[in-house]
């Protein structure tokens, strides 16, 4: 279960950020090592909240940093 | 020329907007058609856009209401699959000298006209971000640019939407999303109909054009601001007004 959350997740930040899979992995952060600027940020959150049906709030959204940050995240939702 | 392009106007049902419905549509686009209250008016703008054999329906939302405006945005990109065009064009008016002008009637226009292009923009943003390219087109006036006694709220609101209109520009330039406004003067619609003679008279001598404009030429112009001609265009206020702001 948590192995398929990590490739949905890996495989939005590949498709949107432009980077490679290796690239994603759990302690990357987006803007330092994933080269995201603040918008591709919040575009990163709405593909994911439609991935995986949720709803992030702007004050969950804003402590999101790293890869694994988001997993953890959605773990906890699911 | 916005052949398989989609279109949501608000404010779709009567005068400019109607307009604006039928050019886009007149172009090859499928154009939802909002509305607030007049559902019979938007449901003939359906038809006379359906004419031009694109698709077309009408969507009821208050623009400044987040639940309406999201509802809204989600039924068009269900029905197209995809937003390319908001045109925000919903506006409404509640003049008073500002001695005069109660709160309420303040807070009323900043929200249809002032709110209503944040909430709209915001929620159509999101399907257009996805699709690396689309156009928002934001109506002001003329009003907005020069001031006018007797509707401090509507200029106020009016001014607000062409600095909106700067900002979103900026902040959406990477995603090939691009934001103009248009900034109609004295259109011929109902209400200026219901004018004396003298007050058009005196209205005329403002106009160096010197006659009153057609909702149709507003429209044109936000059908060039829709297509790939305005492709090098952005954060832009375009006067449609006979001349009457040379900026
Ligand atoms: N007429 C002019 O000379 C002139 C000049 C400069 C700028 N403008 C601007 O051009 C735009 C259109 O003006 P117009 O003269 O064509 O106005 P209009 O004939 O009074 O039509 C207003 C339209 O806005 C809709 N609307 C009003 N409040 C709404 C709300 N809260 N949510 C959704 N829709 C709403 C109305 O829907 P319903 O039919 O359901 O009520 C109608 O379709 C406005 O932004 C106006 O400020 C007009």
């Amino acid at each position: 279960m948590a192995e398929q959350i990590l490739d949905r997740i890996k495989k939005i930040v590949v498709d949107r950020l432009g980077v490679e899979e290796s690239e994603v992995k759990p302690e990357a952060t987006f803007k330092d090592d994933l080269g995201a600027d603040s918008l591709d940020v919040v575009e990163l959150v709405m593909e994911l909240e439609d991935e995986f049906d949720l709803e992030i709030s702007d004050e969950e959204a804003e402590k999101i940093a790293t890869v694994a940050d988001v997993v953890d995240y959605i773990n906890a939702q699911q | 020329m916005l052949t398989g392009k989609h279109a949501l106007v608000t404010g779709g049902s009567r005068g400019i907007g109607r307009a604006i419905a039928l050019e886009l549509a007149a172009s090859g686009a499928n154009v939802a058609v909002n509305y607030s209250g007049n559902q019979e008016k938007a449901e003939e703008v359906v038809k006379a856009c359906m004419e031009y054999g694109v698709h077309s329906f009408s969507v009821q939302a208050d623009v400044a209401n987040e639940k309406d405006v999201k509802a809204m945005v989600k039924q068009v990109t269900t029905e197209f699959g995809a937003l390319d065009i908001l045109v925000n064009n919903a506006g409404i008016t509640k003049d008073n000298l500002l001695m005069r002008l109660k709160e309420e009637d303040w807070d009323a226009v900043m929200d249809t006209n002032l709110k209503g292009v944040f909430q709209c923009s915001k929620a159509a943003v999101r399907p257009m971000m996805k699709q690396q390219e689309a156009t928002i087109i934001n109506i002001s006036s003329v009003v907005g640019v020069l001031g006018n006694a007797g509707q401090a709220n509507y200029v106020a609101a009016k001014a607000g939407v062409i600095g909106l209109t700067k900002t979103l520009a900026r902040e959406f330039s990477s995603r090939n999303i691009r934001v103009n406004a248009v900034a109609p003067g004295f259109i011929q619609t109902e209400m200026t109909d219901e004018l004396g003679e003298e007050t058009k008279e005196k209205l005329l001598a403002e106009i160096p054009l010197n006659e009153l404009g057609q909702a149709e030429d507003v429209a044109r112009v936000v059908r060039f601001l829709a297509s790939e001609d305005s492709r090098y265009m952005t954060g832009q206020t375009l006067h449609v007004d006979g001349g009457m702001v040379m900026p």
